[in-house]
């Protein structure tokens, strides 16, 4: 039997008086060694919990703001607002042939969904303290109910987006049936990152502290700003290891066509995200026993 | 046919506490920082293994035991025995170290009430929320719903923001979402230790209820009336270890004292005043308390409180010679000794402990708890009544006439 915690088993009970072929689970307690089986299937069984956790996160998040759900725009329109003064015109950045502020705007709506999602679920696991030393369920639920909630102030600036492409009079590409893909790598890098440093949060509590440095890094180190058309050649493979390159490159050309085709660049990015999504998916397994402990 | 609802072998859990360099007993976090300074130092350390080297406990050690589906176990022992980390490992919550556990059946834990709720939220949305932490679907919530509610009595508020409730209603929804858990086995710990007599009286008879259910029933307490209620079984926990695995009556009494005695010695201070010995002593229907102090410095006057507590902890009748008249005024003294006769005619027969206290007219010097103990079995008084609420019996006295009913519409 290899050592696992609380693996649940269905038998048949037969030979019980009265009701025969009534199946009742069965909890086997052990303690477990290092790497720990991912058990997607229990995440499956606690889904209406996943869905509670993350429709609690958003209804308590605009409650008694005077903006409510405004506030979920305002942080990607002052940005562009900010880039498209200092950046597009001042500094004259190449923006690919699209009016900068929609371009910087169309990398701003996947990247504010990812930068949120991350500092959100960095903290999440210490936070909910309370809830990890009280009851059970699987830890993953935790960090993956912050960055689903992200996915509601996602569709609000998207509305946004899709109102500036109207008012540049840029119609939508045939591309954009490609959109849910770029988002999907958006949502696992942004779950991979979140389960690696919330996993190392709980240990070390610096980590938190960490996030606003590494996300203003990570966010020049994306072509929100600049058009990836900067680099050339072999350089634009290995900036593809920034896997919100391809999110959003991919975005911008899905949705409103710029003449930069991801390529190569996009399939070194789905790669890194879901190495990074697998690697943490582990490491927070091995370390989920010993939350409680910790946390 | 009776079948196992929990089996517990050889179960062990180990905690770390704080590395000896720091200082303390805390865990305090570890920091990046901190990491790897030592593991950039570590090839400089040599054999500097104690610095790093931090202690370790043993929470739960070889702790085995079955439970049948059915009984309800009461868990009791003293702080730090090992209750809570028991409940926490069989509600998966954290590892055991060594040996394994295995139940049988869907289990619910209420290891604390209200886990979850919000207090933006409503009492609808948090009855939902908190529901689905505890396990139930949301179709299971939706069918009790009205129970829950009506069960906490806030039908009125259940539309409210938590955060308005009184703290009694916060706790009466809170305990209402757990009550009604419909597992096979429940991990209680307890939840049942706050709000007021009332709501813990309710909470006592849901138990009961969810006991005479078939549910099988694991129930940490302090609450020893509680566990005298509810169970047929209990374990007592002590440092870490099952010591006893028996009917409720025999761990109660092992829990609660089998080490006081009736004579209480201690050695006189020369920096503070002490008892040095107290001893009780039954005589026909008297309870001979005496009471002997000494002082490194006059106490002006010398108090000597006392207090009586049931087996359950209650105080029963205390009082103290400054208070009490029929005291002779005691001068000034370095030392000195009290004689107290108690009439103990009317006392429930018990096990009864003594609380005794040293003081003088403004500070109070020297407090024992519980440090004697005497057991007032059979009749004292001999014409005590079979029935009575409480431990001590007054002589009340009752008439009645009949009367004509009134109209009542």
């Amino acid at each position: 039997m290899t050592p696992a915690t609380g693996r649940e088993l269905e038998p048949l009970r037969s030979g019980s008086t009265g009701s025969a072929n009534v199946s009742v689970p069965i909890t086997f307690i052990v303690p477990s060694r290092g790497w720990v089986p991912l058990k997607l299937g229990e995440l499956w069984d606690y889904r209406e919990l996943l869905y509670f956790l993350t429709w609690r996160e958003i209804k308590v998040r605009y409650k008694q703001t005077v903006l409510g759900v405004g506030w979920a725009i305002i942080q990607p329109l002052s940005t562009m607002l900010i880039f498209s003064l200092f950046f597009g015109k001042l500094a004259k950045i190449p923006s690919d042939h699209i009016p900068y502020p929609l371009f910087a705007m169309a990398g701003l709506v996947p990247w504010t969904f990812f930068a949120n999602g991350l500092s959100q679920s960095a903290n999440s696991i210490v936070t909910s303290s309370n809830l990890i030393s009280k009851v059970y369920f699987p830890r993953i639920a935790i960090p993956l109910a912050e960055i689903l909630s992200g996915a509601v102030d996602f569709a609000i600036s998207f509305v946004l987006l899709l109102g500036m492409m109207a008012y540049y009079h840029q119609a939508p590409s045939l591309r954009c049936i490609y959109l849910p893909l770029f988002f999907l790598l958006a949502f696992v890098t942004a779950l991979g990152v979140g389960l690696w440093l919330s996993a190392l949060n709980v240990e070390y509590r610096d980590v938190r502290y960490t996030i606003p440095f590494l996300t203003q890094f990570w966010m020049f180190a994306t072509p929100i700003v600049y058009p990836s058309s900067l680099l050339h050649g072999a350089w634009r493979v290995a900036y593809g290891l920034n896997p919100m390159v391809g999110v959003v490159e991919g975005f911008r050309w899905a949705l409103v066509g710029t003449e930069t085709a991801p390529g190569p660049m996009i399939a070194v990015s789905s790669s890194a995200a879901v190495l990074i999504l697998a690697g943490g998916a582990f490491y927070f397994r091995r370390m989920e026993k010993s939350f409680a402990d910790v946390v | 046919m009776s079948e196992i609802a929990i089996r517990v072998e050889n179960l062990g859990k180990q905690y770390r506490i704080g590395a000896l360099q720091q200082g303390g007993e805390h865990f305090s976090y570890k920091s990046l920082r901190d990491s790897i300074a030592r593991a950039a130092s570590a090839p400089f350390r040599g054999r500097d293994k104690a610095a790093a080297r931090e202690r370790t406990i043993w929470a739960l050690r070889d702790v085995s035991f079955e439970v049948t589906r059915g009984e309800i176990v009461g868990v009791i022992g003293r702080n730090g025995a090992g209750k809570s980390t028991l409940l926490k490992i069989l509600s998966r919550i954290t590892e055991p170290s060594e040996g394994h556990a295995e139940i049988h059946g869907r289990t619910g834990s209420l290891l604390e009430v209200g886990t979850g709720f919000h207090p933006e939220l409503t009492g609808r949305d948090n009855v939902y929320l908190n529901g689905s932490i505890l396990g139930m679907k949301h179709a299971e919530i939706a069918r009790q719903f009205d129970a829950i509610v009506a069960f906490a009595e806030v039908e009125k508020f259940i539309d409210t923001p938590v955060k308005h409730y009184s703290s009694g209603m916060y706790l009466r929804l809170a305990f209402a979402v757990a009550a009604h858990l419909q597992t096979e086995v429940l991990l209680v710990d307890e939840v049942l230790a706050v709000g007021d007599l009332q709501f813990q009286e309710k909470c006592l008879g849901k138990m009961r209820d969810v006991a005479s259910a078939g549910r099988t029933v694991l129930f940490v307490s302090h609450s020893i009336s509680s566990v005298q209620r509810l169970c047929n079984r209990a374990l007592l926990f002590s440092g870490g270890r099952l010591t006893l695995d028996s009917s409720p009556e025999a761990a109660i009494a092992e829990y609660i004292g089998g080490h006081l005695e009736a004579t209480y010695i201690e050695a006189p201070s020369a920096s503070q005043p002490v008892i040095t010995r107290a001893a009780l002593l039954l005589q026909d229907q008297t309870l001979l308390l005496s009471v002997e102090f000494q002082s490194p410095f006059p106490l002006s006057p010398p108090v000597l409180s006392f207090v009586m507590h049931n087996s359950l902890g209650a105080p029963v009748f205390g009082t103290h010679n400054y208070a009490d008249p029929t005291s002779p005024a005691v001068p000034a003294a370095s030392a000195g000794r009290f004689e107290i006769a108690i009439p103990a005619g009317n006392f429930r027969p018990d096990r009864y402990l003594f609380s005794l206290q040293l003081s003088d007219l403004y500070t109070d010097h020297c407090a024992r708890e519980m440090a004697l103990q005497i057991d007032l079995t059979g009749n004292v008084g001999g014409e005590l009544p079979p029935q009575f609420f409480g431990n001590i019996y007054l002589p009340t006295t009752w008439s009645y006439e009949a009367m004509d009913p009134k109209p009542t519409s």
